[in-house]
């Protein structure tokens, strides 16, 4: 095994524990923190996948937004459910057949296609993948439309969300 | 070197404890908490595809970007909304928020 491959398989481990531990722990404020670990290990396999731009985002918007969110909605409700009884519903061992068939299909249908377990090619050289990445963004005959539309829908859900929250009198 | 195997075999794996989340969690945070799961490892396949299928490519790199707006967004409305249900229902589980049932 070389480096990459030993880095690869401590962090992917790392992730599927804690992405495990997530779905599984009894205290909420546990949940939001092992998904903290569960997102940073998400951010190292970008990182191995050459897309540091990505690694980044994934820290600011994921960990730095988004877990903190969801911290700030854990506590404020918290009044019932509090650590007491069991967070599962009943059907969860349905819920844990359907997951491993899932995972078991899945394994199966890759395992059958040819390029599976292909190496890593690569970069073409003189690509500079985060620039040609911010040119598409703003080009019009590449990704411009999809942009505006995700800034659209950002700002739509930033009123959505102030929206729905709010007290009415 | 790291083939392509490992990690679509590492994303399905988070997709399915993703999903066993969604699917058995009272917790209507927590169910929010397997949708984020399951957004991370689509991203991880989309992000692992660009780089060995089509390294030269634009297109799966702007794809995660969009996932990631589209997340962002998510997480949003969706907590905004169990705030709000928990002011007037006093309750964030979500086998008691019934009221659309006939």
């Amino acid at each position: 095994m070389d480096p990459l491959q030993i880095i690869f398989f401590i962090f992917a481990v790392i992730t599927l524990v804690a992405a495990f531990l997530v779905v599984t722990a009894k205290s909420l404020v546990h949940s939001a923190l092992w998904l903290i670990l569960a997102l940073f290990g998400v951010a190292v396999l970008y990182v191995l996948l050459d897309a540091g731009f990505f690694a980044a985002a994934q820290v600011l918007i994921y960990i730095g937004a988004i877990a903190i969110l969801f911290i700030f909605a854990v506590m404020l409700t918290r009044k019932d459910l509090r650590d007491a009884g069991s967070q599962q519903n009943g059907t969860w061992p349905l819920a844990a057949v359907l997951a491993v068939v899932l995972f078991a299909g899945l394994f199966f249908i890759l395992s059958s296609w040819s390029s599976f377990g292909m190496p890593k090619p690569d970069m073409p050289a003189g690509a500079n993948a985060l620039s040609d990445l911010g040119l598409a963004l703003v080009s019009a005959n590449a990704y411009l439309l999809p942009f505006e539309l995700a800034s659209v829908l950002l700002v739509a859900a930033m009123i959505g969300a102030i929206y729905v929250s709010l007290i009415k009198k | 070197m790291i083939p392509l195997s490992w990690y679509l075999l590492f994303a399905a794996a988070l997709f399915c404890i993703g999903l066993f989340g969604v699917l058995s969690r009272k917790n209507a945070v927590a169910i929010l908490m397997g949708i984020e799961l399951m957004l991370n490892a689509v991203n991880v396949n989309l992000i692992a595809f660009w780089r060995y299928l089509a390294p030269a490519g634009i297109a799966g790199q702007a794809f995660a970007i969009m996932v990631f707006a589209v997340a962002a967004a998510e997480v949003a409305v969706g907590l905004a909304l169990i705030i709000s249900v928990y002011r007037r229902r006093d309750t964030v589980a979500a086998d008691e928020i019934d009221m659309l049932k006939w």
